[in-house]
């Protein structure tokens, strides 16, 4: 029971009234840039990271996992409003949400997005309090090897799960394996893909990579698709909020099964897309007669993805807080944070940081509490933002992207290259080359490599360590079935339906 | 408030096709791979008795991105009738282009004049442009914006941002 009393702690240290209104500015400014365009939870986690250089870390998590959360809730409003999903995870919120709203029912719908994302998380933060000791014991065993294997088994989830496009996926994480490299080599001291240039000295910060690949080329893409944003009222008083609350419970199944696919996802690096898609897929194949019904207006076809979402989302902090690993775009630009805090990630972090942990664990109960309150009771005034043409909001944009990117490194430099990765970045997702991909390679490419070659130090150049210790086989043979399975999967239905 | 007229001229000539971008992309992607596998060929990127040399692994990474481009090339050189399809119309560049050029010469223009009267002017710019606003709603998000953010990162966070001949005018540097 140490790990109550140590929730019990962390429920002191986040309850300060400080940290409370850091909370519900968080939340407010999550809420904000999960509605605009082109702002997303991990540019606007990326964008507001170094404001909160002088805070002390616990403060600084509790604001940007907030925002993060709040940005969650926020990509729900605009995907439901307006068929425009903030976030790639709430692409299958629009499916059921838009038509819903089409019919009037946006209250509705909003409200079921909202409990939805509530529960979702809700789940793994549980899981969180209940696993995070256990998953720090267990990381203990972890060397040089074993997060290797991590780490290859994040990749090959990856490769696994993108199976339209192999070819496009291998490439993005090859640059974003590539841009890791530049700069000095930890190992040698070498400089590596330097050209003997200044700028590439420091290499490329992933920060900047964000902002352009999600930011600037968001902006791009609505100015290109006309995006206009003129939308309907969100008309939301607490009645519809309680009736649909008391329809709700009908889909407690729906609702528990988004919630595994939610966590298992967030934990194994697979993040809240996919598991938003998978949840939303096995809600239609489970409602077998009703199946035809859904895509034209059923409020579980916005519960499924929702709390499926959000428990991902969500999850992904417990591999990031005790392995290192990020479970999701957002994770890893917090875990960039953590690194700039001077709070190595791993399991030593439950031990040596024990207030901070537990005081983002306790931080993660209020923090989507206080999340929902809010959203539910300010969803006009948000709504409201969208009315704001895209002429002026576009720029406005643009202009904090440019500072964003200036405020890494305090150089120009980097905010020519943010305008050079979105402009990479609208061709690649006009093209359906994934992202994700590019941005954890180059979050951990680096580390991935660290780790191989001190692998090969303790083992002096021999491959067999990676499969004579136990667990680091294990992370093996899961990272190659991982990414096996699928292809066998397709193989298998070819089969069978060429057999018919 | 007229903003982006929606779906006008919505059978505007296309400007290139899905192939030529997805080629082009992955010919970029191929020249890049080769920078990189060049590059770590010079630094050693053999297997040493202790294990892998600074240049193994981006060489590898180098090799896998070529032949994914290769194949990528190669597949989207065969997609004969979808290939053809219109990646961007001639209207949709235009758009493209009237947000990027500005975008360029703002960002330009920062390391000269500062941040805060670049943005003014490209906010003022782009509204004047993309918008029919009144004279008065331009001038006050204009300058609205450039002095709210001054406030959020200069006073309240001390994050110290480009300034200019403007800034040292007004002594604020």
């Amino acid at each position: 029971m140490t790990e109550l009393a140590s929730l019990l702690q962390g429920f002191q240290v986040a309850l300060t009234p400080f940290n409370l209104t850091l909370m519900l500015v968080g939340i407010v400014l999550g809420v904000i840039i999960g509605v605009l365009p082109g702002l997303g939870g991990a540019n606007g986690v990326a964008i507001l990271l170094p404001l909160t250089f002088s805070m002390n870390p616990t403060s600084a998590i509790i604001m940007l996992t907030c925002i993060y959360w709040g940005a969650l809730f926020g990509g729900a409003i605009t995907s439901i409003l307006f068929n425009i999903p903030g976030e790639p995870w709430s692409v299958a919120t629009t499916f059921d949400g838009y038509p819903l709203a089409q019919q009037g029912r946006a209250g509705e719908a909003l409200t079921a997005a909202f409990t939805s994302s509530f529960v979702g998380a809700l789940f793994a933060v549980l899981l969180i309090t209940a696993l995070s000791p256990l998953v720090a014991s267990f990381a203990l065993k972890f060397g040089p090897p074993e997060f290797f294997g991590v780490y290859l088994l994040t990749f090959c989830a990856f490769v696994g799960m993108n199976r339209g496009a192999m070819a496009k996926t291998v490439i993005a994480m090859g640059i974003g394996f590539a841009l890791a490299a530049v700069g000095l080599d930890t190992v040698t001291g070498q400089l590596r893909l330097t050209f003997g240039t200044q700028v590439l000295l420091k290499g490329f910060d992933f920060l900047i990579a964000v902002i352009g690949l999600f930011g600037i080329a968001e902006i791009l893409q609505s100015i290109e698709e006309d995006l206009a944003f003129r939308g309907k009222n969100a008309k939301l008083d607490l009645r519809v909020v309680w009736n649909t609350w008391k329809e709700l419970p009908r889909f407690w199944a729906t609702s528990l099964r988004s919630c595994a696919v939610g966590c298992l996802m967030g934990i194994v690096p697979g993040g809240a897309t996919p598991a938003s898609f998978m949840a939303y897929g096995m809600a239609v194949r489970m409602s077998g007669r009703d199946a035809d019904r859904f895509g034209k207006g059923r409020v579980e076809g916005v519960v499924a993805p929702e709390t499926a979402a959000h428990a991902a989302g969500t999850s992904a902090l417990l591999p990031m807080l005790a392995l290192g690993v990020p479970g999701s775009p957002t994770a890893a630009v917090l875990l960039g944070g953590l690194l700039i805090w001077g709070l190595q990630p791993g399991p030593l972090l439950f031990i040596e940081q024990k207030d901070f942990v537990w005081g983002l664990i306790a931080s993660m109960y209020l923090g989507n509490i206080v999340g929902l309150l809010v959203v539910l009771a300010f969803v006009p005034a948000f709504a409201a933002i969208l009315r704001i043409p895209f002429s002026i909001i576009g720029p406005a944009i643009l202009v904090i992207c440019a500072i964003g990117a200036y405020t890494v490194h305090s150089s120009m430099f980097d905010v020519y290259l943010m305008l050079g990765f979105g402009v990479l970045g609208y061709l690649l997702r006009k093209l359906k080359y994934p992202l994700a991909p590019l941005v954890l390679a180059l979050v951990l490419g680096d580390r991935a490599e660290d780790a191989f070659r001190q692998s090969m130090l303790l083992s002096q150049g021999s491959l067999t360590i990676f499969v004579c210790r136990p667990l680091v086989a294990t992370l093996t043979i899961a990272a190659l079935m991982v990414m096996v399975a699928p292809a066998l999967a397709t193989a298998r239905r070819r089969a069978r339906t060429g057999g018919a | 408030m007229s903003d982006l007229p929606q779906n006008a001229e919505a059978d505007s000539p296309a400007a290139t096709t899905y192939r030529t971008v997805e080629l082009a992309v992955a010919a970029l992607a191929f020249a890049f791979g080769a920078i990189v596998i060049a590059d770590s060929w010079r630094i050693g990127a053999r297997w040493a008795e202790d294990g892998p040399q600074a240049g193994y692994f981006p060489f590898y990474i180098g090799l896998l991105v070529c032949a994914a481009s290769a194949w990528t090339f190669w597949s989207a050189w065969r997609s004969r009738p979808r290939g053809d399809d219109t990646f961007v119309t001639h209207r949709q560049l235009r758009q493209i282009l009237s947000l990027l050029v500005p975008a360029v010469l703002y960002v330009i223009a920062i390391r000269y004049v500062g941040i805060y009267a670049a943005s003014c002017v490209f906010v003022a710019y782009f509204m004047a442009r993309h918008g029919a606003h009144r004279l008065w709603t331009t001038a006050l998000v204009a300058l609205g914006l450039p002095l709210a953010l001054f406030l959020m990162f200069e006073i309240w966070f001390k994050t110290p941002l480009p300034k200019g001949p403007l800034e040292a005018l007004l002594g604020l540097h």
